[in-house]
């Protein structure tokens, strides 16, 4: 971690010191440690803030504070209103070191010799995903809209019926006349126009500073996208996102993998500001290589994962089938999760659908994932119940059984703190599948009857018409 | 599905997977051969694109070269005069200033090495060193991060070892369904591993000594691993059942029929008697596995205790930090493993070891299972055919950039992708797509 701030006390120095609590926090100190580690914004000092207006010299201070808490890798935004999406302004190369912070954006490919229909129906298929994970849905981020016709004026119809789905866009053509073409349309939609080139530099420049929209720099020899990126930037344009062209398969992939790798190492180990900017991934690419539909679409997702892991931070893909999607998207999700948060829920006891006294009485643990998955599976099950959730640490089920975090004691004790036994009219308690060997000790330490249930909450419907009431 | 329809997707359709996760073992069912067929036919399929490509590439290599298509740099084309901007009396807004041409840059790549390094484990042992192995498989000895190779050369690929049980296990039956003939028979199991899915080791796993199961006594058990030895001439791996009293006696056993092979014992953990898994091992010649539960400090721990009370040499322990699924606490797995690995190659000589991954736990993911969403909010899911090796692969594939050194796998398809990704990452696979930029104009 490179930030050129590093402590509290740095940061501290330029707020106003008077521990006003109009940020949400009680001190100053405390809020100059939240700038740091990207919790609070400088912007939310709201004293410096108003101050600024007044004074040249606070606005200097202010600017100052800003700069020197900015993210090592820029960050740039696709879109506008609630759906744009923020790619870049990481700050360390290994999520221990402090956490990553704007998940790989996914844009999905859409292109303009495809028939309305099949626009249509691309576009729907991306914006009404859903899957659920964690307590929240995954969704996608947006679309790439690619100009195979080289006709300015079809890509920029087709530009604006992808507009109307309200995501944000990756504008895709090399030729300065489509891209204009479709930017004089959707301009204001902010997408990413796709790509300056050392062929088409210059038109691509006038672009981006004229429709001031976020620009890709494409290249594959890095002193050339370096060059480019410091010639934009000296002529004022600030949104960069840099490709070092992904190439799909071979030695071109072990070169991508080199390329995205000391790109990113070059942004944060030597500070050179040049090249620190978001990288985008194109696993699109792999629907260059030779086979069949099944071996491109899971080339794609290998491409994906790789560079999910390694600094991706927008990429680009042509499959919306599941077997690429999901694994992907959860990938991402699992990369971009805060390990400084560990992913937990409260102990205690939930009523599930306004259970009744001779409804089960379930058993799970407070990681995250497993309570959600079983609370949402009762849910959509339209299943009543009682469910208790043991502390384990944030534990699943297998491995705090198996990690002395999940015992019957532990059971023992959030029976009695809950109290359940007195809103139930029965001692029946149904533990997880993965739980099993703990049946015996549970029994005894509580005087419960205990009974073992499916290994998967996905299966409790099942269970229940087999198991619930209980035969005595 | 039209989408599969170049894909056998009529014959995959048939593969009516039913009942998902098998709990009870069947008793001498007839096999499907249909679906078998269908399945087959995927990873055949597969396996030839690899083929398929390369000589797609040299295709391309050869018209390019014909037609003497220029370098992916060539001189960039006249822009057209930027016509000046009319100097305005109050410039409100900045102008542009178009440049004539590039600033130049150099971008000097940064050069990171690290002061330790990854033991280097040897697994197997040839008859020249005393053993009856063809072949011996090396573990770890990194300077770098993982497939780094322009930091430091990566000495060894990642190796893959696939599963086999001594007893019919529980398996998604998408993984099952390409074991179904061998169940029976570990030794005719470790052979299809070797000969068909070309795995690199087998894993042979005691599950039967569980006391809570058929507890075979350690002596019987052990007869299945000189089978399995009998049977194939590579490196192998034995494992318990995971029960913390009977492991070490069952491991103990298990060395002292392969004395001289120099196999792995699989594993010593905090809670159960290492020291004596550690002596056997010691004793016949093997390679210990340090397994603990996700916890950088524990490894720490663990290994210690292996190498400072119980004096085993370095160059005979491999490390499992846990494996957790993708979805399922795979950013656990490959944080704590990243670190560890990180840790090592600053000089951490408590935690330079090679890295082995249960990545077989990846089919626990309901995703790779079930037939589909138990939710229904969800968009559909799709052929679980496809998402269960998928979903074995990423889990390989994020781990193996943690750093992991040897992986424990079971589907086909899986093993072969993540060794054509292993092989492209350390620079083996030649070629690469002529033109990679063919997908912003062309019609997918």
């Amino acid at each position: 971690m490179r930030m050129k701030v590093k402590s509290p006390l740095e940061v501290y120095n330029f707020l106003p010191r008077t521990n006003c609590k109009d940020c949400g926090y009680d001190t100053c100190m405390s809020f100059a440690s939240r700038i740091l580690d990207r919790s609070a914004k400088v912007y939310d000092c709201k004293p410096l803030v108003r101050d600024a207006e007044k004074d040249p010299k606070v606005k200097e201070k202010l600017e100052k504070l800003v700069e020197l808490t900015s993210p090592e890798i820029a960050e740039v935004i696709v879109g506008v209103g609630d759906k744009a999406i923020k790619i870049g302004g990481e700050e360390v190369l290994h999520r221990h070191e402090l956490t990553f912070f704007n998940p790989t954006a996914f844009f999905f490919d859409v292109w303009d010799t495809l028939d309305d229909k099949k626009i249509e129906e691309r576009c729907k298929r991306v914006v009404d995903y859903k899957k659920f994970y964690v307590g929240k849905y995954l969704t996608l981020d947006g679309f790439a809209v690619r100009c195979t016709s080289n006709d300015p004026k079809r890509f920029r119809e087709v530009a604006k019926k992808v507009a109307s789905y309200g995501k944000p866009m990756v504008l895709i053509s090399l030729n300065p006349e489509c891209m204009k073409a479709a930017l004089e349309e959707v301009a204001n939609q902010r997408p990413l126009i796709y790509a300056a080139t050392e062929g088409n530099w210059k038109e691509f420049m006038k672009l981006a500073f004229d429709y001031k929209v976020p620009v890709a720099i494409r290249a594959k020899d890095l002193n050339v996208l370096k060059s480019i990126a410091v010639t934009f930037k000296s002529a004022g344009i600030k949104d960069i996102v840099l490709d070092p062209v992904t190439e799909p398969l071979g030695e071109g992939l072990q070169k991508t993998f080199e390329r995205v790798i000391q790109l990113r190492r070059k942004a944060i180990l030597d500070g050179d500001k040049d090249v620190a900017y978001p990288i985008l991934i194109t696993p699109i690419s792999a629907w260059l290589i030779e086979g069949d539909e099944v071996t491109k679409a899971y080339w794609e997702a290998v491409i994906a994962g790789l560079f999910i892991v390694k600094y991706g931070d927008a990429m680009i893909f042509h499959s919306i089938d599941q077997h690429v999607v999901m694994p992907t998207l959860t990938l991402r999700f699992n990369i971009y999760t805060d390990p400084r948060t560990p992913v937990q829920v409260a102990a205690g006891l939930r009523e599930i659908n306004s259970p009744s006294p001779e409804d089960p009485v379930f058993l799970t643990t407070n990681f995250a994932l497993t309570y959600y998955t079983v609370e949402n599976d009762l849910n959509s099950a339209k299943i009543k119940g009682w469910l208790l959730v043991v502390n384990t640490d944030g534990i699943g089920v297998e491995a705090s059984v198996a990690g002395g975090k999940l015992t019957a004691a532990k059971v023992k004790e959030i029976i009695e703190q809950t109290k359940v036994a007195e809103k139930v009219n029965h001692r029946y308690l149904v533990i997880p599948g993965l739980a099993a060997r703990l049946q015996g000790a549970i029994e005894d330490e509580t005087g419960w009857k205990v009974l073992v249930g499916p290994i998967d909450s996905g299966r409790i419907k099942g269970w229940m018409e087999k198991n619930w009431p209980p035969k005595k | 599905l039209e989408l599969l329809k170049n894909y056998n997707v009529e014959r995959l359709e048939d593969v009516k997977i039913e009942g998902d996760l098998e709990i009870e073992i069947e008793g001498g069912s007839g096999v499907d051969l249909s679906s078998l067929t269908a399945l087959y036919t995927l990873l055949n399929e597969f396996r030839n694109f690899f083929y398929h490509t390369n000589m797609a590439l040299g295709y391309l290599q050869r018209i390019s070269t014909m037609l003497g298509v220029p370098a992916p740099f060539q001189v960039a084309p006249m822009a057209p005069a930027a016509v000046p901007a009319a100097p305005q009396p109050v410039p409100a807004v900045p102008e542009l200033k178009l440049p004539e041409k590039l600033i130049g840059a150099k971008f000097e790549p940064p050069k990171v090495e690290y002061p330790g390094y990854i033991e280097e484990v040897v697994l197997g042992a040839t008859r020249a060193d005393g053993g009856t192995r063809d072949y011996v498989v090396k573990l770890g000895g990194e300077k770098s991060l993982a497939f780094y190779i322009f930091d430091k050369p990566q000495p060894n690929l990642p190796a893959i070892a696939i599963d086999v049980f001594d007893r019919p296990p529980s398996l998604a039956k998408a993984v099952k369904v390409h074991y179904e003939d061998v169940v029976g028979s570990p030794a005719e199991w470790a052979k299809k591993c070797v000969k068909k899915f070309g795995a690199d080791m087998v894993t042979i796993h005691l599950v039967s000594t569980d006391p809570l199961l058929e507890n075979t006594p350690a002596s019987e058990a052990v007869k299945v691993v000189e089978d399995v030895l009998q049977a194939v001439k590579c490196p192998i791996i034995i494992g318990g059942s995971g029960n913390k009293d009977k492991d070490p006696e069952v491991l103990e056993k298990a060395a002292e029929v392969c004395e001289g092979e120099r196999v792995m014992l699989a594993s010593a953990t905090l809670d159960m008697d290492w020291e004596r898994i550690c002596n056997a091992a010691k004793k016949y010649g093997h390679v210990v596995l340090s397994w603990t539960q996700m916890d950088i400090n524990n490894q720490k721990t663990l290994n210690r205790y292996l190498l400072k009370r119980a004096q085993m040499p370095r160059n005979s322990i491999v490390m499992d930090p846990t494996t957790a699924a993708l979805g399922y606490g795979l950013d656990y797995a490959f944080t704590n493993m990243e670190r560890i690995r990180i840790s090592g190659l600053k000089g951490d000589t408590d935690l330079n070891f090679p890295i082995s991954s249960g990545t077989t736990n990846a089919w626990g993911a309901r995703e790779a299972w079930m037939t589909e969403s138990p939710l229904d909010v969800d968009t559909p899911w799709g052929p679980r055919e496809l998402r269960g090796p998928i979903w074995e692969i990423i889990t390989g594939l994020t781990l193996s950039l943690a750093g992991v050194d040897v992986f424990m796998m079971m589907h086909p398809l899986a093993v072969a992708v993540l060794k054509e990704i292993f092989n492209t990452l350390v620079g083996k696979t030649k070629g690469g797509i002529a033109d990679a930029g063919k997908w912003i104009t062309a019609e997918v």
